[in-house]
């Protein structure tokens, strides 16, 4: 009995604390993180698509499905106080302008679950969808973020 | 009239007529503009978008034909104030449709407008002065198959002194230079290079941005840093280096310069960003060989 009372408090204790974690480890250094992961992908699509590697849908899916990830993420690691900082790149208008930030995040949350969805199977229909999901890259950097270097 | 009181109304009065004169505006000589009805539209498309007029003078944001309709755009925010494009639709009234070609040229090439008022020079005609007659031409009659917009564009809100319009005849004698080349390419640079040095340095007007000004941005494009980056004069941040030089993009191959230029992706894979994007939409609408050429050119020019 104690020892599931031990239990639940310590859960309930640590529950917050996890469900804080992005704002309160390193914001900066895990959102460039996924950045990183996104231009992986961005980098094998485009391969693709210029020919470079064969067309492969596993690895067309793999790309969307792991987009899609980073794109329900993201939006968590910009909390207050991570304005600057870490070579951070990011620009204030994502904090001077929320309800754009937040759009243009469901807007790429969208075009890479419906990139998903639409489990392209060949070279073209690829092309369609990584196209749609990679405008979100331009859009997103025009307004969000600010060359440094 | 105290002797000392004199002096000082005859230095006066010196310094005024000085000014005057020298902020004369300075037109074209005939000879350097194109036969009046010379122009051809379909040619002058592919000017418009190397020379990004609509990025300016189109509404923010505009998609697919939004983008002909230039009634003025987004103000653009500097240090000096802000500045407003001007309606360049064929509208007669509030546009450019009662100009005559001589008009056109003086503007894009001395930035004189026709009641002989100096233009300012964010509007960039230091670079599209060294643009051919031939190609104002086509730019002209290409802009005059565009809808006229019937609105007039805001005036430019800019601090004292640069509000003094006649003022920028000063600049342009300091600062505005010629329309000959800017680079020297080696004798063993491609005959790309030379296409490009052209797109680039005339209408495509890059180096406004991507090189450093002195007197914080208010003077001439620093040609000792030719495209070796610069600070934003419209926001924070950086332009970045596109020489080959350290900060630069020499890692690049001239393949994947004109693969950004097309599609928005650097190397790694990371995307276009900032006002670039804009920008990288028009170099996509050239064709691949105009693309290559400005390439060529960016691998041509000394690394800084």
């Amino acid at each position: 009995m104690s020892r599931i009372l031990v239990a639940v408090i310590l859960v309930a204790f640590a529950a917050p604390a996890f469900a804080q974690s992005p704002a309160k480890g390193d914001p900066i250094s895990a959102r460039q993180a996924l950045m990183k992961q996104n231009g992986k992908d961005a980098k094998a699509g485009g391969e693709m698509l210029k020919g470079v590697t064969p067309f492969d849908a596993a690895k067309a899916q793999t790309i969307f499905a792991e987009m899609n990830n980073v794109a329900n993420k993201f939006g968590t690691y910009f909390p207050k106080g991570s304005e600057t900082g870490g070579d951070t790149e990011a620009s204030p208008a994502i904090w001077s302008k929320p309800a754009d930030f937040q759009a243009a995040l469901a807007k790429f949350q969208k075009d890479t679950a419906a990139a998903v969805a639409a489990k392209p199977v060949t070279l073209a229909a690829f092309g369609q969808q990584f196209g749609a999901v990679t405008a979100n890259c331009k859009s997103c950097h025009e307004a969000f973020r600010i060359k440094k270097d | 009239m105290p002797k000392i009181l004199q002096a000082i109304l005859a230095l006066v009065v010196v310094a005024a007529a000085g000014f005057f004169l020298l902020t004369q505006p300075r037109r074209l000589p005939p000879t350097a503009i194109a036969a009046a009805a010379s122009g051809n539209p379909v040619r002058g498309r592919r000017i418009f978008w190397a020379g990004g007029c609509a990025s300016c003078h189109a509404a923010a944001k505009s998609k697919g034909d939004a983008q002909f309709q230039l009634g003025g755009g987004a103000p653009i925010v500097t240090p000096f104030g802000t500045f407003h494009a001007p309606n360049i639709s064929p509208d007669k009234a509030h546009g450019i449709g009662g100009w005559r070609l001589a008009d056109f040229a003086n503007a894009m090439q001395r930035g004189v407008d026709p009641e002989g008022r100096h233009l300012y020079p964010a509007f960039p005609y230091a670079s599209y002065q060294r643009m051919t007659p031939a190609d104002i031409a086509d730019l002209f009659a290409f802009l005059k198959t565009l809808p006229p917009v019937a609105r007039s564009a805001p005036d430019n809100v800019l601090r004292f002194p640069f509000n003094i319009r006649r003022g920028i005849g000063l600049w342009k004698i300091a600062f505005m230079g010629d329309a000959a080349p800017v680079i020297a390419l080696p004798a063993t640079a491609p005959t790309a290079a030379h296409a490009g040095r052209y797109l680039v340095e005339g209408p495509g007007h890059c180096a406004e941005c991507h090189t450093a000004r002195g007197l914080h941005g208010l003077g001439g494009l620093d040609r000792n840093a030719w495209l070796a980056g610069a600070a934003s004069i419209d926001g924070p941040g950086k332009v970045p280096n596109i020489t080959s030089g350290k900060t630069g993009i020499g890692s690049w191959s001239a393949t994947e310069i004109a693969y950004y230029l097309e599609s928005g992706f650097t190397p790694d894979y990371d995307s276009v960003g900032g006002s670039m994007v804009e920008v990288q939409a028009n170099m996509a609408k050239l064709t691949p060989g105009d693309r290559a050429a400005i390439a060529a050119y960016l691998k041509a020019i000394p690394a800084r």
